[in-house]
Parts: structure tokens; C-alpha cells; sequence
């Protein structure tokens, strides 16, 4: 390549290679690096990472190897088991469970559904709000007059009603049924940032040139918000770990003998529980603000990441 | 401007008409029947069959939807069946604690979030800013339901501060005493929900402030020598508390929703902890009562803010 671009100008082949660093160097870095030198820049923000990951990979990985069903058998040998011995390290509930054991199938469950959640509700809500401020006119008012409806349900008492209607439900029709009402708020934030970019000078070029809408939508409009999803997506994903865990806790998320961090806060409902045996509920409650607080400020790092303005680290 | 509110009015009509239907459908669907469970046991099955008959339980749903919107017209809105009480004079009851909770947490939260909002942005950058932007963003990431938990054991039962069931002690007699155990009652979560609740209110206001810190009007000022304190106080303060307002009807919505959690946590017997029972008794007509005037309150929150926002904005008015 060097040698044949020499033969057609008088460059050499010293400076081309100097002009090349110098226009990566000045180039816009990817995403990607721009994202990793904001995570270097704010070690706490680091430790959140790490705590995440390595927590939902301990949990994903340590449910594998604790046979549910037998986990759930009661055991009256271990009631109210104090914590910090060797069979309980968490010590164990008022039927005889380890209560640490119970954490990490609940954890996997919870997370499970607050992933599953954000990627259903997300996808849905992105798509919706595109859609909607793309096609100004008719289609965006119908559809804002649904989204309209939506916002005036209240929510958890319909998810409630719906989940005592489903005779036999799992944590798969759980998230969907909570998908049906999560998705509001990434649609509005969506069609706000779609409205704004349509009426930038390449959508018009795009559309006098004859692209199709959809790929005006999915593939020009989309990438240009990418940061905004993610970031979005991160939040919601914190907000959802509270969703499903609140439902359960009122005894209408996941079915009794399935453990989830919320029907283990649960515990906390029993006067006797909550003063004296703390360790059937608060790791769990701890559990839960930890790993949302983390989530929630890896999103605040991505959203410094997206906007140039606010970014710490330094590239290069 | 009045134009705005009417459209707004007429988009609503058929908002509650399809919530109606959709509720309704709902409470029919649901497992089970409200006798089974409460007679006796040895109840006759015929027995319940007239029953269920008698209250119109085999009709077409067409037919049962429009019996009770006819009564919902006469306010009358049915039996409770697990109650044998009219439902309007159950939550008529209940909803005196509900709205009065969520009334006592929202001045609560302007209480805390107001002086909040206008140092962070009065001190942008700074440490007061940077530990009130943390403050709010903490309080803001944890679930509510978490912190109610957490609350009540530590200031309910590990310090016994503040009572953990009920709405009003036992034995309160005499108008000061019955006022006084109502506020101990909603004390602690009224504060729980207005401490974890401020982020909204702060945010906005934070970012107003600081705009309007280099608008016109507060140079001139200024410039004509009013003291700092007071351009806080009377010019950013007074312009940025119209929308601030706006936030109350939102946040009523938000509250209503909560009411849930907070209700069952505290026991407190509002319309949350009503709805919560009714759902396991299969209490169709408290259920679907319930449901609808939440809907409605959520409605008329979000009316409220969206005609104030409308009178400060003109640029989100309906066309």
C-alpha cells in the first residue's frame, strides 16, 4: 500500500507514517475507549464495575451448584440457626433454610428477571418512541395517546390484579407481564431525543435521496442516539431489580416456594423476625441497595462518557 | 389557554371510559368466586349458586358492566364481600389516611427539597452542591420499599421511636389527643418518603436556578444593587416556583403508588393496604373501585401539572 501510494505522490513514506499517527491521534476514539478511560479515571466507579460483575457472575455460577427443591425442604433441626456457624453462614429461617443459600438462587432469580425486564421493556420502548417521533402527525399522536393511557394506570395495582388472574405463572410470564409497564419511560425519553434528531439537515438529505423510513429509523437515526440507550438502559436496569423485588415482597411477584431477594425481605413483614432474627431479611435488603447503587453509578459514568463535556478521563 | 384545558378534559372522558371496561374485565377474570370462601364450609353449594345469582354473577358481561355503571352514577358502587359493608362508605374510610399521608410526605418533601435545590445551584460546583447532587442520587437509586423496611426496624423496634401498625392509638380520646396520634402515625413515614423523595424537585430546581443566575433580569439587579440574598429569595425563587408547582400533581401520582408499600410496611389502614387485602379475598367490587379512582387520581395529578406547565410553557400547550 505505502509503496504504491509512493509512486503516485511524492510523500514519503517517513511522513506517511507520521500523518497517519498523527490523524489517529486526532481522530474521535471509539465508544468503547472512551468509555474504559472513564471507568480508569473514577476508581470508585471501577469498584462498581467489578462488584457487579463478579457479583451476578458468583451468583449465575454458585445457583448452578444448590439444588433448589431440597434447598427449600424444611428442616427443623436448623430453626432460627444462628449466623456465622459453619453449616449457615447466613444462619437459616424459621423453617430450618440457609438463608445464604436462599440469596444466591434469589439473587440469580431477581437479577435474572431485572436483566430480562430491562431487555424486553428497553427493546419495546426504544422501538415505540423512534417510531413515534419519527413519524410525526397522526401515528405520534395515536401513539401518544396511549402512552398517554398507560401513564394513567396505576401500575402496581394492575400488575397485581394481572398476576392474580395467571393461574400458573413463572418468572418468564412474570417479565412480561412487568413489561407491559415498563416501558413509558425509556419511549418518551426516546421519541423527546427521535424529534429532535429528525429535524437535523442528514435526515432530510437521507429522505430526498429515497431511503426507506425504516432505515432512516434503525440504522441512520438509532446509532446517532446509541449513548442515550445505553445510559438509559443502565438506569432502567437499577430501577427494574426494584421492581420485581417489590412485587414479591408484597407476596405477588414470585411464587413462595421460588427464592427471590424480595420475598426474603419479606421476612421483615413478622414483628418477631425483624428485631430478632435480622439475618432472615437484611442481607437481602443490603443486597439489593448495593448492587443498585452500583448500577446506578456506572450509568452516571456512561452518561459522563456520552457527553464530551463532562467526560474526567483522558484518552491516550 | 381555556381551550388547552378543555381538549384536555374531552381527551380524558374516554380515558377513564376504556380504564372502566378494562378494569372491570380484570376483577371478572380473576380465579375464584367471593362466596366459596366465606360461608361456612359446610355451606350447600346450591346455596352459593343463589348467591351468585342473585348478585348478578352469571350475567353477560355486557350486562354486569352496565348494572354497575348505572349504580357507580347513583354512587353507589356495590357490597364489599368481605366487608358486608358499601364499598363507598369502606374506602370513604380509608381514603381520609391515604390522602392525608400523602399530603403530610409532599409538603414534607418541598419542606426538604426546596432550600435543597436553591443552595446546590445558588453554590453550582461546589462541595454543598457536590454533597447534594450525592444525596439525591443515592436516595433516588434505592428501592422505597427497601428503605420503609429498614426504617421501621431501626426507628420502629430497635429505637422505638415511632409506632410500627395502625393509624392512631387505641386509646386516644379528645380532639388534641386523636390529632396528635394521628401525626405520631404518619411521623416516620411521611419523613421516610419526603427524605427518599426530594431528586425530582432538587434537580429541576438546581438547574433553574443556575440558568437564570445569568439571565437578564438578575444582572439587572444586580447591577442596581440588591443584596445576593434577596435576588435568591424574591427574583430566581419566586420564577422558578410556578413549575415547581407543576411537580405536586406528578407527585401525587407517585405517592398514590407508593401508598401500597408504605400502607402494608406500616400497616397503616389506608386504601393501599384495603386493596392488598381485598386482592386475596377476591373482593371484585373494592378491587375494581380501587382501581379506578386510583386511575382517576393519577389523571387529574397529571391534569393539574400538565395545565399549570401549560399557563408557565406555552410551548407544550396541545394544538
Amino acid at each position: 500500500m505505502a509503496e504504491n501510494f509512493e509512486q503516485h505522490s511524492d510523500i514519503s513514506a517517513a511522513d506517511l507514517a507520521r500523518l497517519t499517527q498523527e490523524a489517529q491521534a486526532e481522530a474521535t476514539p471509539s465508544t468503547a475507549k472512551i468509555i474504559w478511560s472513564e471507568f480508569k479515571a473514577d476508581k470508585p466507579a471501577m469498584a462498581a464495575l467489578i462488584i457487579i460483575v463478579g457479583f451476578i457472575l458468583f451468583v449465575m455460577i454458585g445457583a448452578l451448584f444448590i439444588n433448589t427443591p431440597k434447598m427449600m425442604e424444611t428442616n427443623i433441626m436448623g430453626y432460627f440457626n444462628q449466623p456465622f456457624t459453619a453449616d449457615f453462614w447466613l444462619g437459616a429461617d424459621s423453617a430450618g433454610r440457609s438463608v445464604a443459600k436462599q440469596l444466591i438462587v434469589g439473587s440469580r432469580n431477581s437479577i435474572g428477571i431485572a436483566i430480562g425486564l430491562t431487555v424486553i421493556s428497553s427493546t419495546f420502548g426504544i422501538c415505540w418512541g423512534l417510531i413515534s417521533g419519527y413519524f410525526n402527525g397522526y401515528i405520534d399522536w395515536g401513539m401518544q395517546r396511549i402512552y398517554d393511557f398507560m401513564m394513567m394506570l396505576p401500575m402496581t395495582m394492575m400488575i397485581i390484579v394481572l398476576v392474580t388472574i395467571i393461574p400458573h405463572y413463572n418468572s418468564v410470564t412474570l417479565t412480561f407481564i412487568f413489561s407491559i409497564f415498563y416501558w413509558e419511560g425509556t419511549s418518551r425519553l426516546i421519541r423527546s431525543r427521535t424529534l429532535a434528531e429528525s429535524e437535523k439537515d442528514y435526515v432530510a438529505a437521507s429522505k430526498a435521496s429515497g431511503t426507506s423510513h425504516w432505515k432512516i429509523i434503525f440504522r441512520e437515526i438509532m446509532p446517532n442516539i446509541s449513548s442515550l440507550i445505553i445510559v438509559d438502559c443502565t438506569l432502567s436496569f437499577a430501577e427494574n431489580i426494584g421492581v420485581e423485588t417489590g412485587l414479591s415482597y408484597l407476596g405477588f411477584g414470585l411464587p413462595s416456594q421460588t427464592p427471590s431477594l424480595g420475598t426474603m425481605i419479606a421476612n421483615a413483614n413478622d414483628p418477631n423476625n425483624i428485631t430478632q432474627y435480622w439475618w432472615t431479611w437484611l442481607p437481602a435488603a443490603l443486597e439489593i441497595i448495593i448492587l443498585c447503587l452500583s448500577i446506578s453509578y456506572v450509568g452516571q459514568v456512561l452518561r459522563r462518557a456520552a457527553d464530551s463535556s463532562q467526560r474526567q478521563g483522558s484518552v491516550n | 389557554m381555556w381551550k388547552t384545558i378543555l381538549r384536555r378534559f374531552l381527551i380524558m372522558i374516554p380515558e377513564v371510559i376504556i380504564l372502566s371496561i378494562l378494569v372491570f374485565l380484570l376483577a371478572k377474570a380473576m380465579p375464584g368466586d367471593p362466596f366459596t370462601g366465606s360461608i361456612n364450609p359446610k355451606a350447600d353449594p346450591a346455596q352459593i349458586h343463589h348467591l351468585m345469582k342473585i348478585n348478578g354473577l352469571y350475567d353477560p358481561w355486557y350486562q354486569q358492566y352496565w348494572n354497575w355503571v348505572v349504580h357507580l352514577f347513583h354512587g353507589d358502587l356495590g357490597n364489599s364481600y368481605q366487608y358486608q359493608e358499601p364499598v363507598t362508605r369502606l374506602i370513604g374510610g380509608r381514603a381520609g389516611n391515604t390522602l392525608w399521608l400523602a399530603l403530610f410526605t409532599m409538603i414534607l418533601t418541598y419542606a426538604f427539597a426546596l432550600p435543597m435545590g436553591v443552595y446546590a445551584g445558588r453554590h453550582e460546583g461546589k462541595l454543598p452542591d457536590t454533597i447534594i447532587r450525592v444525596y439525591t442520587y443515592v436516595t433516588y437509586c434505592i428501592p422505597f420499599f427497601v428503605i420503609l423496611v429498614i426504617g421501621i426496624w431501626i426507628f420502629g423496634y430497635v429505637l422505638g421511636w415511632f409506632p410500627t401498625t395502625g393509624s392512631i392509638s387505641s386509646d386516644a380520646s379528645g380532639w388534641l389527643h386523636t390529632f396528635g396520634s394521628r401525626f405520631y402515625h404518619i411521623l416516620l413515614p411521611g419523613l421516610l418518603g419526603a427524605l427518599f423523595g426530594t431528586v425530582n424537585i432538587v434537580q429541576y430546581l438546581r438547574s433553574e436556578v443556575i440558568d437564570s443566575k445569568h439571565s437578564d433580569y438578575v444582572r439587572t439587579a444586580r447591577s442596581k444593587g440588591v443584596p445576593s440574598k434577596d435576588i435568591y429569595r424574591h427574583h430566581i425563587f419566586r420564577n422558578s416556583l410556578l413549575p415547581i408547582a407543576a411537580f405536586a400533581g406528578y407527585s401525587i401520582t407517585g405517592l398514590l403508588n407508593g401508598s401500597i408499600f408504605t400502607e402494608t410496611v406500616f400497616s397503616y389502614p389506608g386504601m393501599g393496604l384495603l386493596f392488598v387485602n381485598s386482592i386475596s379475598f377476591r373482593d371484585y367490587t373494592v378491587i375494581t373501585a380501587l382501581v379506578l379512582i386510583y386511575g382517576i387520581l393519577n389523571l387529574i395529578g397529571t391534569l393539574l401539572s400538565d395545565i399549570i406547565l401549560s399557563i408557565v410553557d406555552p410551548r407544550i400547550r396541545i394544538q
